[in-house]
């Protein structure tokens, strides 16, 4: 009896956790998935301009408070976005998709070494508000502090919201249509190009909101970007290529999956008995000896490669690239 | 695109006068390898030189994917990798088993290795090109990373494979412990390689890596297989990687995880790209620019990785050629004869131009300085600025604001003076 | 176009290697001055240039005055052994490094192999935080020396400190999955089972380099394990992010640290508000009582305005002084003589000594937690206004490791 009592314990804290997790990474998926769909840029920047977000947040949360700086940062961060797009991504796109991509490569690069200029290298004091500071319940006598159901919160507003701007409104069936068929819709009389820039502007903007709200949470240094942008993609690719409800539920199942990997501490050796191995350490004893919580984190890049090989659009994606 | 087709195209092309200049630049380039060491003897700068010696080879080997096949790959540094660890493998073996191997054969193996690993993963990852090619080798860089810590019995977890390169059986009586020797040692590597790759890119086979690269639909057609093309091509490029590999391996006498990470794929693209993908010194070019800056800039500034970020968005911005693409844009002009028309333009450029740069670098060292609480004058060509004071700040506004309003009139006056010898030159049959 | 960058890329070494006259102690300072490890690179360059200036400002080292020349290493095994031959062409005979046992390991090697190759031009290699046991154990050199406390000796320490405290009865350890922090693992293990057989060890996680983002399953899983104690070898943004899971899901533990107290690491603690429940292992620290530390902390955070991390940077520079003297050479085989069981009166108090075996130096070690500061410990950091209180003192005896190390001698 007890021990169900844990299994089960684990199991609903577990699956807590990772909903937790999955929520965050959607929060910082979604902007590149807008942009990624719409353009077709794999934006090496967005987590950049995460970082961009959280060093804001911090310094206009210092100036004048949360509140304001949880909607004045994103602002400004899209703003950002919409210059890059304007005079860097637009002269870009006639050389490729290649060459738009190895810009925002470079804008990262630039980035991270602008914010360390200006906020140093350590990791600064970003705080949660007191208004959010408090364990909003408590399961299994693990508390669940307030911010972290304000975040899932906000995550689910951005989805709800995003398709229903996509599916419903004027403005996103003019964004479904220049994701298929560009051109046409140009000769339809929109531009095309302020469409973009736009685009860019919000999906930047939605990086920026992650910032705000995820610095806090995690730790707001100027290596916060290298150290979550390729998992992004992993999110974004793994749900298929310009589907907001792909990257939605892929955020989900890896969230998931890692909380629960990091859960379930078997290995091979404990599964099928010790290796019996008379030359010593050997790759296969190493392999053998691994618990799946030592590589939870990379398994969502073996999802990665063996969805693409699979199933190269994705999960519920509808085209390639 | 490469460097044949435009030397076809020109109507008034010698054959003879072409193979003499071609066998002249590799000359020329051999005796330079030769010569370097003699005249710059420094440990530093002969490891210097063996370290652009090893960039050359594994950003040339980057860009029968990039710039032969098209292929996008943010994970060629696992082949370099993996070419180095096998490298020190095998010669730990050589040594303890006794091999009759020297060392210079060592370098083979690491290109081995590079291919092993090219043969085994590549025919799934090629399936196809573009976004979902490049996402998969961003996949497997991170995985082949990853479990590079955890396989320590392979990859010698943090510390990594150490070995010594002195121990191996002698050649011509060089025991390969001083750098000159090793630098030789590469630079033999370097030769061989580069002309082997060059030879690849005249092949059938890498024509028709040319053709997938431009439109796959096409030679399906004709009845070659993309895919296999792409696999044919992912694997040469894993095999000189991995000689790359190897050759680091031997330079520095150990091989860990930091040869197989993202950084190490990040830089390779870069140099390739700096250097320009459409013609085959482009990528030398490129490794010899972003391996000096590496070494270089970072003596000389804290922030160096902010200028590499100007200089790829500025290449990427203004020349997506790269280097080389910027280089052969003059030469129908010189052909034609009309280069002179444009050179005046570039001078008159060059001073505020120079001044925009100075005003850029000026301000970034002000703000670093100023930000980082550090209170130690800038030195600008001998001259001293102090961070702190508010002359420096204005002087660099100035630079960045003066120059750039009058460069932009002299960049104008080069596109208006360009125009009119380009159109000379198409007049006289040298520009299409 | 061509030709400018090839003139530059050869010219650019040749003046980086120009010779300069002999007549200072260059000391090579070889740590990340750029990217992610910046801070903590800088801070060190800060603290050996203090050192330096006070050496010379009493008259240098036999006369000579001592300059610190930096280079940067990215943190990068390979680049460092690059920028190590740049300051061996810059003159440079003594090379100080700290950052990274990966980077430590390479480093030593090279020095060895130099040292053999290239015999009259030998080179010392002092190292002020690589922690890695091997350094002086399987993979030892004659040519190095090392100052810090090893992961081993600090785990010593511990179990030397737990084994008297009789409430501490479950004991999570939690590691970062590489060399360093499977060696705090297996140390912990090996000498609490030793020491202690009462306690139990109720898990031991590994978990990837820095590259988790969230902590919550691993609290969970302490949670669940019912542990008092918590032993972790994190640093960085993974003991960060771990404290904050830890206050975020209101675990109550004993957080015994290594590096707890490494730059951004209070300011993190302070988020969490886990009051005198994080500890941590130094070989000295701000509020240790000791007298003359606290007035040398005192003048130290005045000028560099920082804390002394390093307090064994100071025993380094001060021994490198003494076994220079007793050697009358600053030639580094002299010195490097000298050095060999050469006694010092560390920093904070009590005697350390440079064991002849595997050239580490043996030290007291304190346990320390943060916390609210009493009114006799004058000293916070990063200004949270919190700071460390002593907690114990591991003398010299209680701080030893056996070594197996085979030095080979010159």
């Amino acid at each position: 009896m007890v021990h169900e009592c844990a299994v089960l314990e684990l199991i609903v804290i577990s699956s807590l956790n990772g909903v937790l997790f999955g929520m965050l990474l959607f929060l910082l998926s979604s902007g590149l998935t807008v942009i990624f769909s719409m353009m077709g840029v794999l934006n090496f920047a967005h987590a950049s301009f995460y970082m961009l977000g959280a060093f804001f947040g911090f310094q206009l949360t210092k100036w004048i408070g949360f509140w304001p700086a949880f909607v004045l940062a994103p602002l400004l961060v899209g703003a950002i976005g919409m210059v890059v797009e304007r005079y860097g991504l637009r002269n870009t796109h006639k050389h490729g998709h290649v060459a738009e991509l190895l810009l925002t490569f470079g804008l990262a690069f630039a980035i991270e070494e602008i914010v360390s200029m200006i906020w140093g290298r350590s990791p600064v004091d970003y705080r949660v508000p007191a208004l959010l500071d408090f364990p909003a319940f408590t399961i299994f006598s693990t508390n669940y502090p307030a911010y972290k159901i304000f975040m899932l919160a906000v995550s689910v507003v951005i989805f709800v919201a995003l398709l229903l701007v996509l599916k419903r409104t004027r403005v996103g069936l003019i964004v479904q249509a220049a994701l298929t068929h560009p051109h046409m819709v140009g000769h339809l009389g929109h531009n095309v190009g302020r469409v973009f820039m736009v685009v860019f502007g919000v999906g930047s903007a939605l990086a920026g909101l992650a910032g705000v709200i995820a610095g806090p949470a995690l730790v707001t240094q100027s290596d916060m970007a290298a150290s979550l942008g390729p998992i992004l993609f992993v999110v974004i690719v793994f749900g298929g290529l310009g589907s907001l409800p792909g990257a939605f539920v892929a955020s989900l199942v890896i969230g998931l999956v890692q909380t629960f990997a990091v859960a379930l501490n078997g290995s091979l050796a404990s599964v099928f008995g010790p290796l019996d191995s008379p030359g010593g350490p050997s790759a296969l004893s190493d392999i053998w000896n691994v618990t799946i919580a030592q590589v939870a984190p990379i398994i969502p890049y073996l999802l990665l490669v063996i969805i693409l090989i699979v199933r190269p659009m994705g999960l519920m994606g509808t085209r390639e690239s | 695109m490469t460097t044949a087709t435009t030397s076809v195209s020109g109507p008034a092309a010698n054959a003879a006068g072409e193979n003499m200049r071609f066998y002249g630049v590799w000359l020329v380039g051999v005796i330079v390898l030769v010569v370097l060491p003699l005249v710059f003897s420094s440990g530093g700068s002969l490891t210097s030189f063996s370290l652009i010696g090893i960039a050359i080879v594994f950003a040339l080997s980057y860009n029968i994917l990039l710039g032969q096949t098209g292929l996008l790959s943010f994970g060629h540094a696992v082949h370099y990798g993996l070419g180095g660890f096998m490298a020190c493998h095998m010669m730990n073996a050589v040594v303890s088993h006794g091999w009759p191997i020297p060392l210079p054969f060592i370098p083979l193996f690491g290109g081995l290795g590079g291919l092993a690993f090219a043969i085994l993963v590549s025919w799934l990852m090629t399936k196809r090109a573009g976004t979902v090619f490049a996402m998969i080798s961003l996949g497997i860089g991170e995985l082949v990373a990853s479990s590079s810590l955890i396989l320590r019995s392979v990859f010698g977890g943090e510390a990594g494979i150490t070995t010594d390169r002195t121990a191996l059986p002698r050649m011509f009586g060089w025991t390969f412990g001083p750098q000159i020797q090793v630098y030789y040692l590469i630079a033999f590597w370097l030769v061989v390689s580069a002309i082997a790759m060059y030879a690849l890119t005249r092949t059938p086979l890498g024509r028709i890596s040319n053709a997938v690269r431009d439109n796959p639909e096409r030679v399906q057609f004709i009845g070659y297989d993309p895919h296999v093309v792409r696999y044919l091509a992912y694997c040469f490029a894993g095999f000189f990687a991995g000689i790359a590999g190897g050759l680091a391996a031997i330079s520095f006498e150990i091989a860990n995880s930091a040869y197989l990470g993202a950084i190490q794929s990040g830089l390779v693209l870069f140099a390739t790209f700096i250097g320009g993908t459409a013609y085959f010194f482009g990528p030398i070019l490129g490794a010899i620019l972003v391996t000096y800056l590496q070494l270089g800039l970072t003596s000389v500034t804290s922030v160096w990785q902010l200028y590499f970020g100007i200089i790829f968005i500025g290449i990427v911005m203004f020349s997506p050629g790269g280097i080389a693409g910027l280089l052969m844009m003059h030469r129908p002009l010189l052909r034609a004869g009309t280069l002179w028309t444009v050179i005046p333009s570039y001078l008159v450029a060059i001073v505020p131009t120079v001044a925009l740069g100075c005003g850029v670098v000026l301000m970034i060292e002000t703000i670093a300085r100023y930000s980082g609480g550090e209170a130690s004058a800038i030195n600008l060509f001998g001259i001293a600025f102090n961070p702190r004071s508010p002359a420096t700040w204005i002087a660099a506004a100035v630079l960045v604001a003066g120059g750039f309003v009058i460069a932009r009139l002299t960049w104008r006056r080069i596109g208006e003076a360009w125009d009119r010898a380009a159109t000379i030159a198409r007049d006289r049959g040298y520009l299409a | 176009m061509r030709k400018l960058i090839w003139t530059l890329a050869v010219i650019a070494p040749m003046i980086g290697s120009a010779a300069r006259a002999e007549d200072t102690i260059k000391l090579g300072y070889i740590d990340p001055l750029s990217g992610g490890g910046a801070s903590v690179g800088e801070g060190g360059l800060k603290t050996f240039q203090y050192l330096a200036e006070e050496i010379n400002a009493k008259g240098g080292i036999l006369g000579r005055k001592v300059e610190i020349v930096p280079f940067d290493n990215k943190t990068n095994p390979q680049e460092t052994l690059v920028q190590a031959q740049k300051a061996i062409d810059a003159g440079v005979r003594y090379i100080t490094q700290g950052n990274g046992s990966s980077v430590g390991l390479a480093l030593e090697d090279f020095v060895t192999k130099y040292n053999t190759r290239n015999p009259g031009k030998e080179v010392l290699y002092f190292n002020y935080a690589a922690v890695d046991p091997a350094m002086t154990n399987e993979k030892c050199s004659y040519w190095h020396f090392r100052w810090d406390a090893s992961s081993d000796i600090k785990m010593e320490a511990l179990t030397n400190y737990i084994k008297d405290v009789a409430s501490i009865k479950k004991v999570y350890l939690i590691n970062q999955d590489y060399s360093f922090g499977q060696s705090v693992r297996s140390d912990a293990r090996k000498m609490l089972t030793a020491k202690r057989p009462d306690v139990q060890i109720v898990g031991d996680e590994l978990h990837p380099l820095l590259k988790v983002t969230d902590f919550s399953p691993y609290i969970a899983k302490i949670k669940a394990s019912g542990a008092d104690s918590v032993i972790t070898g994190n640093w960085g943004q993974d003991i960060a992010l771990l404290l904050k899971a830890a206050a975020d899901a209101g675990l109550k533990v004993n957080w015994y640290t290594y590096y707890a107290g490494g730059a951004g690491g209070p300011t993190a603690i302070k988020q969490t508000g886990l009051d005198h429940q994080v500890f941590q292992l130094t070989e000295g620290f701000a509020n240790s009582g000791h007298q003359p530390a606290m007035d040398y902390e005192k003048a130290f955070r005045a000028k560099v305005n920082m804390s002394l991390w390093y307090p064994r940077a100071v025993n380094e520079m001060r021994m490198f002084k003494a076994a220079a003297e007793k050697a009358n050479s600053v030639e580094p085989v002299k010195v490097a003589a000298a050095l060999e069981d050469l006694k010092l009166e560390v920093l904070d108090g009590g005697t350390g000594f440079m064991r002849k075996d595997d050239h580490q130096f043996f030290q007291p070690i304190y346990i320390s937690s943060f916390g609210k500061l009493a009114a006799n410990e004058p000293f916070d950091e990063e200004n949270t206004g919190w700071g460390w209180h002593l907690v114990t003192k591991v003398d010299t005896p209680q701080a030893m490791v056996s070594t197996t190390c085979k030095m080979t001698r010159p």
